[in-house]
């Protein structure tokens, strides 16, 4: 019993289903298994153990009475920008490091009365501004496959919590990658949906146009059944798809004999690991042989400008969203000032880490008076071309593929103090995210013992064919819930 | 595009942040560098080309104006740093 936290969560419904254990056994397990492993990990800013078991009790009886659902009792780590009700949520900032909120998020609300089990607040990057969980207030996160490796980020500590066993599934946010590269770097499966699918009702917000939350699993079976429990339309919401959102999982286990599948030659860039690309053309032969058909001739051009696009825009939704913590309503503040002014510049100062700072600067900047058409408008514009391009692209394909990052899992303390060198981990998630599309981290393979990341993208609200196409491939390769031994 | 310290102090003054002298020398270096890499934007010809706000063809998205519950102010004072009479209290905006 005790190796219950190895489990999908599917095979684990099944048990459960079965009583061959109880979601009390299975919570126990994975609470022992953050025992062992979490001071080396790192995942969690806040382990709920005593809630944890007590919504296990509560998915118990659940299933006692026959009102269980495929994520009753199934161990949940929420990454930490993921409001809940009475459980401190920090978004990894030292200004919200006391923050207990006083409602649920949409999608904790779910996941919650699906009979989900809490097991933690998950560690990120300080307001989700990284790609290596480094920029958390509360210490970085450590990539389950060598502890010495950046898990990637921002959803950095979803990632190693899935994929350390820390949690059967994971909940996690994407604005530019920060749902993909994680899993990508940590070899599990996370889906960003159509910008519009999820709810971000109680969700701490970074970049309004950009951010989505979306599930980070084991295999694509558990990250389909997260998202039929969080998406669809909620009037909380106003950017949430009215339409009603199709059932995932009926997309699972489909045939892909003729899919169309485009691979962008933009993505080939000389910062592609040799290891990468090797995993990444072999994922390609691998679509083929399932029947898909692959072709190498689309061409994105303004993928070359998606990352200035990017750069640009969020951080000046980013500069507004922060402008809410002021020391005045909630989170830390800075009283020993004389005046107002000086206790909010005192607040701001000592709550808010290097990069956020930096993020605020940079759209503070490019939105200010006399800059605001050279930057925010021009990337505002440029974005449109990206995602006309993105248009053309699906009325030729149904599915696009690229690899998911460039490089694999770098050495912590490898990037921080170069900001650029730290943006150019998301090339090559950041165009789908400016256009708003459905996209898929499935693992591919290892480069140097380390996971390698395909990213399928889809079009609008069409999550499911994504499913289909990373399911059929996942079948192929086997590369589904394979967990690092941690050293 | 280059910005002097004087620039990323005007900068810090409109976003309310308070930096030290190291962290100004040290924005002002790395913000430039960022933005040199934003210049090849300049070149992309946008004539004509409306800008996107956000990805969804949704705009003025309404609901009914119900009365619905809000939650309690006394809940919401909760993870006030100060409160005083059921309000949040910070120092005088205006002397």
């Amino acid at each position: 019993m005790s190796d219950l936290w190895r489990m999908t969560g599917h095979a684990a419904h099944e048990g459960l289903r079965a009583r061959e254990f109880s979601a009390v056994e299975l919570t126990q397990s994975v609470l022992d298994r953050v025992a062992e492993v979490e001071a080396r990990v790192h995942s969690y800013v806040t382990v709920t153990a005593e809630l944890a078991l007590e919504q296990a009790r509560a998915a118990d009886a659940m299933f006692a009475s026959g009102t269980a659902s495929p994520l009753t009792g199934l161990p949940v780590a929420v990454k930490d920008l993921i409001v809940t009700k009475g459980v401190r949520t920090t978004a990894g900032s030292r200004i919200l490091e006391n923050f207990v909120p006083p409602y649920d998020s949409h999608v904790y609300e779910q996941i919650r009365r699906a009979g989900a089990v809490m097991v933690g607040k998950a560690n990120m990057d300080e307001f989700a501004m990284g790609s290596s969980t480094e920029h958390s207030a509360f210490g970085p996160t450590h990539n389950p496959w060598d502890l010495s490796l950046v898990p990637g980020g921002s959803s950095g500590g979803s990632a190693a919590a899935v994929a350390a066993g820390e949690c059967l599934i994971a909940l996690g946010s994407d604005t530019g990658g920060s749902i993909r590269q994680p899993a990508g770097l940590c070899g599990v499966v996370g889906l960003d949906p159509t910008y519009g699918r999820v709810s971000r009702f109680g969700i701490i917000a970074f970049g309004s146009s950009l951010d989505q939350v979306g599930p980070i699993g084991r295999d694509v079976e558990d990250v389909a059944t997260m998202l039929d429990c969080i998406g669809g339309h909620d009037p909380r919401d106003s950017t949430t798809n009215p339409e009603p959102m199709p059932d995932m999982r009926a997309y699972l286990g489909r045939d892909i004999r003729g899919l169309r599948v485009g691979v962008p030659r933009e993505y080939f860039i000389p910062g592609m690991q040799p290891g990468v690309r090797a995993q990444f053309e072999a994922a390609l032969k691998t679509l083929e042989s399932l029947g898909a058909e692959v072709d190498l001739s689309l061409s994105l051009p303004s993928t070359e400008h998606a990352l200035a696009v990017y750069y640009i825009i969020a951080p000046c939704e980013a500069s507004a969203n922060l402008a809410r913590y002021d020391g005045v309503k909630y989170g830390f503040s800075d009283r020993t000032g004389p005046t107002m002014w000086a206790n909010m510049e005192a607040t701001r100062a000592a709550g808010f880490g290097p990069e956020v700072k930096r993020r605020i600067m940079l759209g503070t900047f490019a939105l200010s008076a006399g800059y605001y058409d050279a930057y925010y408008l021009k990337a505002q514009k440029v974005r449109t071309l990206i995602n006309r391009e993105f248009a053309a692209a699906f009325a030729k394909y149904d599915v696009i593929v690229t690899p998911t990052s460039p490089t694999v899992a770098f050495p912590i303390g490898a990037k921080v103090e170069d900001p650029f060198a730290m943006y150019l981990n998301d090339i090559y998630t950041i165009p789908a995210s400016v256009a708003g599309l459905p996209s898929m981290n499935v693992p591919c393979g290892l480069s140097e013992g380390l996971p390698v990341g395909l990213q399928i993208i889809g079009n609008f609200f069409d999550e499911g064919r994504v499913i289909s196409a990373g399911h059929a491939f996942e079948r192929a390769t086997g590369f589904a819930n394979r967990l690092p031994e941690i050293a | 595009m280059a910005l002097s310290p004087s620039d990323v102090l005007h900068i810090a003054r409109l976003a309310r942040v308070g930096l030290t002298a190291p962290e100004v020398e040290r924005l002002a270096g790395q913000l430039s560098a960022i933005l040199d890499h934003f210049e090849t934007l300049a070149a992309v010809p946008t004539e004509g080309v409306e800008p996107t706000a956000h990805p969804l063809p949704l705009a003025n998205v309404m609901r009914e104006d119900a009365i619905a519950p809000s939650l309690p102010a006394s809940v919401v004072l909760r993870n006030a740093p100060q409160q005083e009479d059921g309000y949040f209290r910070v120092r005088a905006v205006l002397e």
